[in-house]
């Protein structure tokens, strides 16, 4: 329960944050959460992986259905050499994860000094 | 303490990963800032169905200004002053076309390096000293000053700048253009020079090429008779823009003495000096191509009987297109055409009376004076006796990852020095060239566009083309009343007979412009017998005209549209639009009788199918023509073969005599003297020529046919390329379309008609046209590339004139209200 909780806080927050911050600040995000809702280490970094893979892929899918994948083609063909619109997709989930896992596994680290 | 440690492990590890995800120095890209879907390029990715209604206000704006966007996301801006609408043209430019628009002013300026570093082996910096030395920046400025002296144009440019401002200024960091993003960079405040920096690019682009210093080496190469007949320039079937008739005449004589300076003889027309050369001529120039087809046929050629006006302006075929459609409205007039973004007006179009439309003069107005400086401090140079005072300019030259490099250039009363002890035209001798560009000369060109845009009538027309003084034009013009006209405007030097082609002495002033040409000189033709004007590049008068007008202007476009048009009756806009598409080759027309005198016994196999594929072709350069691919590769093998001996005898850059100058020459004579190959003992004949280039030009075309095939378009392979072409994933590629260099339908490997307009001047104005592009500068909106298609099969669109007083239209699918507040 806690793990789904503070999954759904870490998206939550860090969408409202990319709001008005720059992207970075889904690490500030998940870092809070983190360190709001104690969990074991590497729960934490699942938790807040998930949570940043769900909201960047969802999001960037989302946009890219909208947009008839026409960008999304040709953004993958310059940065991945392929064009394949679902691998770019799955890269951007990928890379808003690993921060926020990162950020995550930061916070629950803090908490544990606090 | 452990749990110290790991807590600063994992910060660490969060900070140097979101560190490298937001820079370039450890991946070669920042992937988090451009990938987040927040911030990065998918906020770039337009939805499909994007909807382009909205209100704005904005406290520059008097009144209310309503913008209707139709279903090509085309804008019709309908304000009730005029300050409001430049406003709104300046925002509209900056909310679809803001990237390009910086870009192209940085190019202008030489600020690339700035934003892409200096490049392999320093191109980019060398093209950015070349723009600077030319004197692009000092030559913008002074037309701010001009604009600046008169207040009309003064609010209109501070007016579009506002409106470029108002866009940028309220721009977030989602919304920027996704070349910023690429990139890592931010767009700057719009101004009055940014502007300037456009319209003079334009100038460099249409009113900056010369092969002077080419010229020049080739004078050190040739005897002056092989010289002239390599490139001699009144090509015997030129048809001249305007012709020397007894109706129209030309002046008789010139308006000041035109004789060549005393020393001419022994000092200018010294050819082969071997001594006067130089071995690094420009390596950056505007495309020779650039130029235009318009013409305009009068009612009593039309079926209507009103006159018809057709325009395609031939360039380099860029994505974002150099073109913005609009209709811009007033109480005062209402204009529809294709605008620059970065200036404001509609450049080429029509209103509810004329229309209005530009080819390229292409004379030289360009030219390089060889500098005697006292010292190494270029600060004093020998001028008419003695030493005169050298202005310095710094130009700062910023490098993206470099220190910036400080560049400077002495000017003189000709121009700047463009190469000297710094920026070397040649490796050997140390030479001082300054530049005489008209380009630099105060004036406010500009205002031709505002006065057409409102001119009623033939003498509006006259007067609004006053104010285009460089880069000279072919004006086209038509009127609902019936008129029709054509003038070669611009203010051009007037020259002695091959004054300019070379480098001249600089130490006094015999070799300087002696004046102007005076304006009412410049040939034109209104309402003439033959009931239409045309103009293709050519050049525009014949040799009867008092002054001497420039080398190397092509031909065939010009002659194939009079040939056409000559013969024309009952004319439509549908037939307007296929001439445009025109791909008759007139030169292999002419070719075709000399080819054929080569005896196929001398032929190898494939050489004699590849005869056959020629000898059954229309001359007609269409999609799937086999017979053309052969023809372009067999004549350009046959040129090899008659002149690359004589070009060998140097390494030095020399310009490659005109489209027309081989064929002509073995018309008037098969004995023509350079068939002789000169580093053989024998004695070549045209016969042993024809057949070894074909011989030869059948590898090239066995390679090919193995590859792409023979077809015409397949070898042309025509593209649009984004501005920066590397991002190859922007460009659109092998575009199934025919034409060529030479033919009407211009479209070469990526140049050719820019825009295509047609405009029947009937009560409400028939008008067709259209871009190799998209109104959107985004490469994510289906509007970026949305005309490329339809432009390839040849197509024009009907544009939707909107009437004054109506607020819809079945085409119009959004409104942009605009207030003040």
């Amino acid at each position: 329960m806690k793990f789904i909780i503070s999954t759904i806080l870490t998206a939550l927050l860090c969408f409202v944050l990319g709001l008005y911050l720059p992207w970075w600040s889904i690490a500030i995000g998940a870092f809070i959460v983190a360190l709001a809702v104690h969990q074991a280490g590497w729960k934490a970094f699942l938790s807040g992986f998930i949570a940043l893979f769900l909201l960047w892929s969802g999001h960037a899918w989302l946009i890219s259905e909208a947009n008839e994948g026409l960008l999304a083609k040709k953004i993958s063909l310059l940065i991945l050499n392929i064009e394949n619109p679902f691998l770019l997709i799955l890269v951007t989930g990928l890379t808003g994860a690993l921060v926020a896992g990162l950020a995550a596994v930061t916070g629950s680290l803090a908490r544990k000094i606090v | 303490m452990r749990r110290y440690l790991s807590f600063a492990a994992a910060a660490l590890a969060t900070i140097g990963l979101v560190y490298t995800l937001d820079s370039r120095q450890v991946l070669p890209a920042p992937l988090g800032k451009l990938l987040s879907p927040q911030h990065g390029i998918w906020q770039n990715a337009e939805p499909a169905n994007q909807s382009f209604n909205l209100n704005l206000s904005f406290p520059q704006l008097s009144e209310p200004v309503s913008v209707y966007i139709d279903e090509r996301l085309v804008p019709h801006v309908v304000a009730q002053n005029e300050p409001d609408l430049y406003f709104v043209q300046g925002y509209l430019h900056a909310r679809f076309r803001l990237w390009q628009m910086e870009f192209q002013t940085h190019a202008a300026a030489g600020r690339i390096s700035e934003i892409l570093g200096p490049g392999p082996d320093n191109r980019i910096l060398n093209y950015d000293r070349s723009m600077r030395r030319l004197g692009m920046v000092y030559a913008a400025e002074q037309s701010v000053k001009e604009v600046e002296k008169s207040s009309e144009s003064l609010s209109q440019y501070q007016a579009y700048a506002d409106g470029v401002n108002a866009y940028i200024d309220q721009l977030t960091i989602s919304e920027l253009p996704i070349e910023y993003k690429l990139l890592g960079y931010f767009p700057e405040k719009w101004s009055l020079l940014k502007t300037a920096l456009f319209l003079k690019y334009m100038s460099y682009d249409l009113a900056g090429a010369e092969s002077d210093l080419e010229f020049t080496n080739a004078r050190a190469t040739f005897s002056q008779m092989d010289y002239e007949q390599l490139y001699y320039f009144l090509a015997d079937s030129l048809k001249p823009v305007i012709p020397n008739t007894v109706l129209n005449p030309y002046p008789t004589a010139p308006a000041m003495n035109l004789e060549p300076p005393a020393d001419a003889d022994s000092l200018y027309f010294s050819f082969m000096n071997a001594g006067d050369t130089v071995s690094n001529v420009p390596e950056n120039k505007p495309n020779p191509e650039n130029g235009s087809n318009n013409w305009a046929v009068s009612g009593a050629k039309t079926a209507s009987g009103r006159p018809i006006l057709a325009n395609d302006p031939h360039l380099s075929l860029n994505l974002p297109a150099l073109w913005f459609e609009m209709q811009l409205t007033t109480p005062e007039f209402s204009a529809y055409g294709v605008t620059f973004p970065g200036s404001p007006n509609v450049i080429i179009g029509f209103n509810e009376h004329i229309s209005f439309g530009f080819t390229n003069a292409g004379r030289d107005v360009k030219d390089y004076y060889e500098i005697k400086f006292k010292d190494g401090t270029k600060s004093e140079y020998w001028f008419n006796g003695e030493w005169k005072k050298a202005d310095k300019r710094v130009e700062i030259i910023r490098v993206k990852g470099q220190q910036d490099l400080l560049d400077t250039v002495s000017y003189t009363l000709f121009g700047p020095v463009m190469y000297d002890d710094t920026y070397r035209a040649d490796d050997q001798a140390e030479r001082y060239l300054a530049v005489r560009w008209k380009a630099h000369d105060p004036s406010n060109d500009g205002r031709a566009f505002y006065e057409l845009n409102h001119a009623k009538n033939l003498e509006d027309y006259k007067a609004a083309i006053q104010y285009l003084t460089c880069p000279g034009q072919n004006c086209i013009f038509a009127s609902k009343t019936g008129d029709i006209a054509l003038t070669q405007q611009g203010v051009f030097p007037a020259k002695w007979r091959r004054q300019g082609d070379f480098i001249m002495k600089g130490t006094d002033s015999s070799y300087m412009w002696r004046g102007m040409i005076p304006v009412e000189e410049n040939p034109r033709m209104i309402n003439p017998e033959r009931s239409y004007v045309s103009s293709a590049n050519q050049l525009a008068v014949d040799g009867s005209y008092p002054y001497y007008t420039g080398t190397e202007f092509p031909i065939y476009r010009g002659y194939m549209i009079n040939r056409l048009l000559d013969s024309m009756q009952g004319i439509t806009p549908q037939q307007m639009m296929e001439l445009q598409m025109n791909d008759y080759d007139a030169k292999a027309e002419f070719a075709k009788p000399i080819l054929m005198r080569t005896n196929p016994a001398s032929l190898n196999e494939s050489a004699r199918k590849y005869f056959d594929l020629f000898r059954n072709w229309d001359f007609r350069k269409a999609v799937g023509a086999e017979g053309a691919t052969v023809f372009e590769f067999w004549w350009q093998q046959l040129q090899r073969s008659v002149w690359m001996d004589e070009f060998e005898q140097t390494d030095l850059m020399m310009p490659w005599p005109s489209e027309f100058t081989l064929v002509e020459s073995l018309k008037r004579d098969t004995a023509y003297s350079f068939i002789d190959n000169i580093s053989t003992s024998q004695k070549e004949s045209l016969e042993d020529l024809l057949a070894q280039s074909l011989n030869l030009a059948s590898d090239t075309l066995d390679k090919i046919a193995a590859t792409t095939g023979l077809a015409w378009e397949k070898v042309k392979a025509t593209r649009v390329n984004h501005l920066l072409k590397v991002i190859t994933p922007f460009n659109r590629t092998n575009l199934p379309i025919g034409g060529g260099k030479g033919v009407i339908n211009a479209t070469a490997a990526d140049h050719g008609q820019s825009w295509r307009m047609v405009i029947h001047m009937t009560d409400d104005i028939e008008a067709y046209g259209i871009y190799p592009g998209g109104q959107s500068g985004n490469p994510g909106s289906r509007f970026y590339d949305s005309f490329v298609d339809d432009w390839a099969a040849g197509k024009h669109y009907r544009l939707l004139f909107m009437k004054r007083g109506t607020t819809s239209d079945p085409q119009i699918k959004w409104t942009m209200e605009f207030r003040k507040g």
